[in-house]
């Protein structure tokens, strides 16, 4: 099984990537993560304004027999959340790292120990061989 | 070998050959010998004849209510059921079913739940029902830590001292390892607005019952305009009965309501099992402790109905669902499905009517009493509390000759009362019945 | 049995009634106007009695039940319910009895309450009993309230831990959390045992007790369970038993005697008293003397003749209204009066016969989690040989088609693939011998024609349902319009749906 991992972002050992535009990141799960949870069906994202630290979880992406949560790859604040997925929440499956991203986030530190594509493609091979 | 049972010893034999065992002692052998085997000490086994007989003797020394006239309720009530309804529990199809794990198996409890969930959501008005819990205390424990879990920074409960006095001890069991302090009853004589006034920004909701346990019926909506100002939820307690008459907790904007289903077509079987109601607004269903059947279709596209939301329970969340809770009262809950359904749009209202006008008249007639007086907290649906001449005990045990159930003795949960009681008046008390309580007490 | 039968709302029509009630008799009384519901219960439907009884009938045969056929659903316990219990739990003097009576009024109810009381300690090896929780969760969650009050009331107050298995039930995990504990997930070892050697290093000062299933959810007795409850008691900790797989070791073992320190009994389980549907159910408790001060109450004392209640001295209160699922307590007290012992003990010799006789007739096509002996159940995997695309849903579903409930799967989720098979001391060998052919035509199936199982079944009212577009669109009750469109169909705006002929 081929996963997508696209090189513009970087990556977590539970599945979340992030793409840092300056201050500010973008926050989903990967495309690994979304296939393994199955058909999602509700997606809780935190309020805007909430803070959180690297590795907090700060929202839930759910599937019919499994709830999985979601931790930040980054530590700051949350300025926007993907409300439409509230209403779409497939949206996660069919575009990951797209129309399918859960939240963005004020960067309230310097981010570390983040994976790049390769490393986490290498990671997702381990598991999914397990 | 027991009739339950249905290997013969040939089979045993064959079967015991199969797994390579020379008898079924040694399927045993990974217990430890000192404790294997223990003789218990039971008394020895009786025919099916012999146990009927000897449930019938343990049955005939109870005082029931059909024999005698129960004017007793305070939480558990004595209601007409239609005959259809025991009917429908007895079919094997229903109550030797379990969980329905296997939905294309189970499509008869799956819709039955469908259909308790929305005829329960029509007679609250409430916007989600779920597949109940275990009795009305302890749905509205429940409920409470559905509102702490709902809210933020919000660790204060409060509760007014005229909701069931159960209710209240297990909402304290519940709570106890949460770390949350319960307010508002310390003073058994506290004012619905003396309780409302503790409400604050620390404060995940607010607990009032209405018909209370006094029978008396308050007027919710300004209570629950105030509460929602402090940021805080309102849970409602109620009786279903009440509802085919009275404002709904819907209608009141209760964001969560809880009741006893028990009036619904239960018999009072000593206390149980019964079935806690539990009912609340869309935006918390999520949060929602318990089973929720819900209705979708099949491949062929056929309606279908199938177990839903399940990622908020124990078997898959574990140590973060909304609750340990695993069953639900299933067969109880079809018990209200079905009386309800009998009942319907006009019986449910009737029922009220009857319970009002009875109790109403009987309140009326008691009050003309010497010494007793009928103690008015405000409009009652079918229960009343009235001070006595002599202590509630006294006085039931004098009602006992008369074969009658007296009421409920206050006297240990609401002491300021004085010689008081609570009593019910349902359908199932005739008028010759409420006569025949009033002669009695004049003595 | 496949014919639809339409919500029950579709079925109303105004002015019908189904219930003969009285007329009101005395004088009326003035309602107050501004406490009166405005909606005229517009939400409820009219129908007669025989529609009801006809809708509720035909819903029911769209049911699978023990009476209907064998139910082998692991850790459930789905063996026959004897009809004997339906007539007992209704006669007049139990079924219609009010909970708060004078208690000189309803002694021969509080009689049957001790009694049982007696007989569940004497079973388990326990010195008091408490029937009030309402269900297995209840039980457990009245226990560890139980462990919480016996660790505070010590003045041991750094025990904010609670140790689980990593096959135990949902429920422990759940409970503990309910109670404020921290859980600490325990390894399973190769054998199917609490792995010893995590368990001793995670157990400490903080533990307040080790939450047991034995025999656990895989089926097995634990073979080092005195071991296990040694070092938790050397810790300081309790020992908690889960009880929802008794029926393996009635007259075997008595828990009590191997160290565990409180138990719940599943009433509904081991004592049959019927599931309905999903419950009532009732989680008795039972635990050793020192922790008989912290139990909910109220518990029946007996003396000189009379039958009293009390709570205990230093109770962690009431866990539910009342005494508890009285009915359920009469049902299961008939159960053990007319086993007695001897009865007792053969519940568990054919429970745990039946299940290892499936677990050698199987174990060469569906492999076996733990290769030993088992109790009353056994837990298979869904990984047949040369079928890649077939998992255990698919011959969960399939074996509907060949008359059987399937198992438990997916659990215990530490089983991949898991299938759980507790066939009950009450299925013939004729059934099983008709459970094993099917299970190994499905395994044939699953190579030769997988297309069959992933289309199963086919034989059902419904076929498989849409489980994502429950969830993701929730419809939780009836709405005219949600359900039309679910059935591909316009709202009929007609106020009358016809009833659609057979």
């Amino acid at each position: 099984m081929d996963y997508q991992t696209p090189q513009d972002r970087q990556y977590t050992k539970s599945h979340e990537w992030v793409k840092i535009d300056g201050s500010t990141a973008t926050v989903g799960i990967s495309d690994y993560a979304q296939h393994a949870l199955g058909d999602i069906v509700f997606v809780e994202l935190p309020d805007v304004g909430a803070s959180f630290g690297v590795g907090d979880a700060f929202g839930v992406v759910e599937s019919v027999k499994a709830a999985s949560d979601v931790y930040l790859p980054v530590s700051g604040e949350i300025i926007e959340i993907n409300e439409a997925l509230l209403d779409a929440p497939e949206t996660v499956n069919s575009d990951p790292y797209g129309a399918g991203w859960l939240a963005k986030v004020q960067l309230s530190a310097d981010a570390s120990d983040l994976l790049d594509p390769a490393t986490y493609a290498q990671h997702v091979a381990e598991e999914a061989s397990k | 070998m027991s009739h339950y049972i249905s290997i013969t010893d040939r089979d045993r034999q064959a079967m015991l050959e199969a797994i390579g065992a020379a008898a079924v002692e040694d399927l045993f052998a990974v217990v430890p010998t000192s404790v294997r085997f223990p003789t218990l000490d039971l008394p020895a086994a009786l025919s099916e004849a012999e146990a009927a007989s000897e449930l019938r003797r343990l049955s005939s020394k109870n005082a029931d209510v059909l024999t005698n006239a129960c004017f007793l309720g305070a939480g558990a009530y004595h209601h007409f059921i239609p005959a259809a309804v025991d009917s429908i529990l007895r079919r094997s199809e229903f109550y030797t079913a379990y969980t329905p794990y296997q939905p294309e198996l189970a499509q008869g409890t799956l819709q039955a739940i469908f259909e308790y969930q929305s005829l329960m959501s029509g007679l609250m008005q409430m916007d989600a029902v779920n597949a109940s819990h275990y009795d009305g205390a302890t749905a509205l424990a429940e409920g409470a830590i559905m509102a702490l879990n709902s809210t933020r920074n919000r660790r204060k409960i409060v509760v007014a001292p005229s909701v069931n006095p159960q209710y209240r001890a297990v909402l304290r069991t519940y709570t106890q390892g949460l770390g949350v302090s319960i307010v508002g009853d310390e003073r058994p004589e506290a004012s619905l607005a003396d309780v409302v006034a503790l409400v604050d920004d620390k404060t995940a909701c607010l607990i009032v019952q209405s018909p209370d346990f006094f029978g008396t019926l308050h007027d919710l909506k300004p209570v629950a305009e105030q509460v929602h100002a402090a940021g805080a939820l309102l849970l409602m307690a109620t009786n279903p009965v009440a509802l085919g008459l009275f404002q709904t907790p819907g209608a009141v904007g209760a964001d969560i309501a809880v009741a006893e289903g028990q009036p619904l077509g239960i018999p009072l079987s000593f206390g149980g099992p019964y079935l806690g109601i539990f009912a609340c607004t869309e935006k918390l269903v999520r949060k929602m402790p318990g089973r929720l059947a819900g209705a979708t279709t099949d491949l062929n596209g056929q309606l279908g109905y199938v177990l839903t939301l399940q990622t908020r329970e124990q078997h898959i969340r574990r140590e973060k669902a909304t609750s340990n809770i695993c069953t639900n009262q299933g067969l109880m809950a079809l018990a209200a499905t079905v009386h309800m359904a009998l009942l319907g749009r006009q019986g449910l209202r009737q029922v009220a009517e009857i319970c009002y006008h009875r109790a109403h008249y009987a309140a009326a007639e008691i009050n003309k009493l010497d010494g007793y007086e009928v103690l008015s907290f405000g409009p009652f649906f079918h229960e009343f509390v009235v001070r006595c001449p002599a202590p509630a005990a006294e006085i039931n045990r004098a009602l006992e000759f008369a074969s009658i159930i007296g009421g409920y003795d206050l006297s240990a949960d609401y002491p300021h009362l004085g010689n008081a009681m609570l009593f019910c008046v349902t359908e199932m008390n005739t008028p010759a019945d409420i006569n025949r309580l009033v002669a009695t007490l004049k003595g | 049995m496949n014919t639809y039968e339409p919500p029950i709302f579709e079925l109303s029509g105004s002015g019908k009634v189904g219930a003969s009630l009285p007329a009101v008799g005395v004088p009326t009384s003035e309602l107050p106007s501004e406490l009166l519901r405005t909606d005229d219960l517009q939400g409820l439907p009219e129908l007669s009695e025989t529609e009801v009884v006809r809708h509720f009938t035909r819903i029911s045969q769209r049911n699978f039940c023990i009476d209907t056929g064998m139910y082998p659903l692991g850790s459930c316990t789905m063996k026959y319910n004897p009809k004997i219990h339906e007539e007992a739990a209704r006669l007049p003097g139990f079924a219609h009895i009010h909970p708060l009576q004078d208690e000189a009024s309803v002694q021969g109810a509080l009689r049957l309450s001790y009694e049982l009381q007696q007989l569940l300690a004497e079973i388990a090896g326990f010195d008091e009993v408490c029937l009030q929780p309402a269900a297995g969760a209840q039980g457990e969650f009245a226990g560890i309230l139980v462990f919480r009050a016996y660790h505070l009331d010590r003045g041991d107050e750094q025990r904010d831990e609670v140790l689980c298995p990593n096959s135990a039930h949902g429920t422990n995990p759940a409970t503990a959390a309910m109670v404020g504990f921290k859980v600490i997930e325990i390894a399973t070892d190769a054998r199917g045992n609490v792995d010893l050697a995590d368990l001793r290093a995670k157990v400490g000062p903080r533990t307040a007790g080790l939450m047991l299933t034995n025999p656990n959810t895989l089926g097995l007795f634990d073979e080092h369970v005195q071991e296990v409850a040694q070092i938790v008691h050397d810790a300081g900790g309790l020992m908690y038993g889960d009880g929802a797989n008794f029926n393996a070791i009635l007259g075997i073992v008595r828990p009590g005697d191997v160290g565990f320190d409180f138990m719940h009994y599943n009433l509904h389980k081991t004592f049959t008293t019927p599931h309905g549907g999903g419950g009532p159910g009732c989680g008795a408790v039972g635990c050793k003397a020192f922790l008989a001060p912290y139990l909910p109450g109220p518990i029946i004392h007996h003396e000189n003749g009379q039958y009293t209640r009390y709570v205990p001295e230093k109770s962690i209160g009431r866990v539910k209204s009342f005494m508890g699922n009285f009915g359920m307590f009469v049902r299961a007290y008939t159960y053990i009066r007319m086993l007695g012992a001897a009865g007792l003990r053969e519940i568990s010799e054919n429970a745990v016969l039946n299940a290892n006789y499936l677990r050698v007739k199987l174990q060469d096509v569906y492999p076996v989690a733990y290769d030993r002996p088992c109790m009353h159940e056994v837990v298979l995997q869904g990984k047949l040989k040369d079928a890649p695309d077939i998992h255990t849903l698919d011959i969960a579903k399939r074996l509907i088609d060949f008359g059987f409930h399937p198992p438990t799967v997916y659990f215990p989720i530490s089983v991949a693939e898991a299938i759980m098979i507790e066939p009950t001391e009450t299925e013939s060998k004729q059934n099983l011998d008709a459970f094993i052919a099917a299970m190994r035509q499905i395994a044939h199936e699953a190579v030769e024609t997988p297309e069959v199982l992933h289309a199963a079944p086919t034989t059902t009212p419904v076929r498989r349902l849409d489980e994502v577009g429950a969830a993701r669109k929730p419809v939780l009750k009836y709405d005219r319009a949600a359900i039309a469109a679910l059935r591909g169909q316009a709202a009929s705006t007609d106020d009358q749906i016809v009833r659609p002929t057979y």
